[in-house]
């Protein structure tokens, strides 16, 4: 076991999906946690469509042979921006108007992934690029993907802890954090920039079908663990990165797609820390 | 000169009016007791007041000394705080976050003020608790020291008392009421139970749809409107 840990390592292409993975599955946890307690955790799933046709968009025009020969479009940074700029839209509809969040995702997420689909069957047709954008690969990532995915990370993580306090206030209670004079609105905004730029970065290694439940799951098996917002938090980066880790390992040894393994660990964490409260709940009674 | 001066104001929601033409001020050391029916307007006026929403017509004027950071805030309970996990002294700290601007971290002042207000509710024991596991009338403590945390002169709370048994009913009077008179602060509630309001507080206003009454608790008691909504019950002072 050991020696297949050690040989998995010798490769590059994984010591880069495990560098970009775990540093996203950090941002994702923390993220998550927030994204839960506001009620608010479809946008994860909502952005990840949206990735799902930016990403799309960008394969199919980079395979069309006029395209090819004049200039190219950059994937990641392409689908940043836009995943981005949708998830502020997001945002302002369901703050502006009547459509609330979850139809205001749903609407946005569905409408990207419609022009996903039609890009791809108007260029080349079903592919392994989509299928590798649908259920992710460690392969996707070139070194310049790397540095990028490591750069925007470590900048999520650095403005989440810089303003924890006030994400925190935000997340308990918005009128009271509003009424005292925090500026709420920006630091939503905040969130949903964060959240756009961890979903872009972890849905190529896990897919964008998948991506959402690295968002969901540690943050809802931490809530079973602990009272505390500090130690749900903790909580669900440590699960997080561990599943990950677990995963991403089973998934070499196994010959499974990463994203998948990476979700089941989580899946069985949950389900064991569930399943570990309910027990202490009907003995104590 | 008045805290908060209220002229022909208009509040409601997206154009649609709930109360027109109110007038009223609020004192420094005053006790206000906004009272009403269910749906009359009271949370609508307080969330107009705090800022959370615009008014459709009409001023509010406020002293300097108000500044945006000077009213604290406990709100009505909702229910998205069931399962929040969070500690007492998460929730209380989070009071004393509007006066810190940029700086990501709280200081030794923040957390004696934190300990200070916990201790003057009578919650400091409960400081490790969770916060979604208390009981309602210590929710309310604890949400009125994060109140405190963030005030300097003005405390506005809607319907405190709510869902409380009236024995934590009357101990949250007895604190509202050594604050106003010990501390010197400045109170709003917004409350149903007008015996009370009467009984605690200095002023009331009375919302019922287009008719409106602002004034002493005595003037209350002898005006038609006050006699109508008390019609029957007898005080006691
Ligand atoms: N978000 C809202 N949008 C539109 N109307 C609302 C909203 N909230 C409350 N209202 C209406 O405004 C009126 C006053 O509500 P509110 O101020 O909450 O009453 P109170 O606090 O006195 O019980 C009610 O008739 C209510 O239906
Ligand atoms: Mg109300």
């Amino acid at each position: 076991m050991m020696d297949e840990i050690m040989e998995m390592f010798s490769y590059p292409f994984i010591v880069r999906a495990v560098v970009v993975g775990v540093m996203v599955s950090l941002c994702a946890s923390l993220l998550g946690v927030n994204l839960v307690l506001k009620r608010y955790a479809n946008i994860g799933d909502g952005l990840s469509h949206v990735g799902f046709g930016a990403l799309s968009i960008a394969l199919s025009l980079n395979a069309l042979p006029a395209m090819t020969k004049y200039f190219r479009i950059e994937p990641l940074p392409f689908t940043i921006v836009m995943v981005v700029l949708l998830a502020f839209l997001i945002l302002r509809i369901s703050e502006n108007s009547k459509i609330n969040s979850d139809s205001a995702i749903a609407l946005v997420s569905t409408a990207s992934f419609t022009i996903g689909v039609m890009f791809i069957s108007m260029t080349t047709g079903m592919n392994t690029d989509v299928c590798n954008t649908l259920f992710g690969t460690i392969l996707a990532m070139s070194k310049r993907d790397v540095y990028l995915s490591v750069v925007l990370s470590a900048v999520v993580l650095f403005l989440y802890i810089f303003f924890y306090h006030k994400i925190f206030a935000i997340t308990f209670d918005e009128n009271f954090a509003r009424a005292t004079g925090i500026r709420v609105n920006i630091y939503n905004m905040l969130l949903a920039l964060l959240t756009a730029f961890t979903i872009v970065l972890g849905m190529r290694i896990m897919g964008s079908l998948l991506i959402s439940s690295i968002v969901v799951i540690p943050a809802l098996s931490s809530m079973r663990l602990f009272k505390t917002y500090k130690l749900v938090i903790v909580s669900s980066a440590v699960l997080s990165v561990v599943c990950f880790l677990v995963g991403i390992t089973i998934s070499y040894m196994n010959k499974t797609p990463t994203g998948a393994s990476v979700v089941a660990v989580n899946l069985t964490v949950f389900f064991l820390v569930s399943a570990t409260a309910y027990f202490k709940r009907s003995i104590l009674r | 000169m008045a805290l908060v001066c209220c002229e022909n104001l208009t509040i409601g929601y997206e154009g649609v009016p709930v109360v027109g033409n109110l007038g009223f001020q609020i004192e420094p050391g005053d006790c206000l007791y906004i009272v009403g029916e269910n749906g009359s307007g009271k949370s609508t006026l307080v969330k107009t007041i705090l800022g959370l929403m615009k008014a459709i017509g009409g001023t509010i004027t406020f002293d300097e000394s108000v500044n945006r950071f000077g009213i604290g805030y406990l709100p009505q309970i909702n229910n998205n705080q069931k399962n929040f996990p969070a500690s007492v002294l998460e929730v209380v700290l989070s009071g004393c976050l509007n006066k810190k601007g940029l700086t990501p971290t709280f200081n030794k002042a923040d957390k004696e003020l934190v300990a200070t207000n916990l201790e003057k509710l009578n919650i400091l024991d409960l400081r490790n608790k969770c916060f979604a596991e208390l009981s309602g009338g210590q929710k309310r403590r604890v949400l009125l020291a994060r109140a405190l945390c963030s005030m300097e002169k003005l405390l506005i709370l809607d319907e405190p008392l709510a869902g409380l048994d009236p024995k934590a009913q009357m101990e949250f009077y007895k604190t509202l009421e050594d604050l106003n008179e010990k501390e010197r602060m400045t109170i709003v509630v917004v409350s149903h139970d007008l015996q009370n309001a009467l009984k605690y507080g200095k002023h009331v206003l009375h919302l019922a749809g287009d008719v409106t009454f602002w004034g002493g608790v005595a003037e209350y008691k002898n005006n038609a409107l006050g006699a109508y909504f008390s019609g029957g019950v007898r005080y006691d002072g």
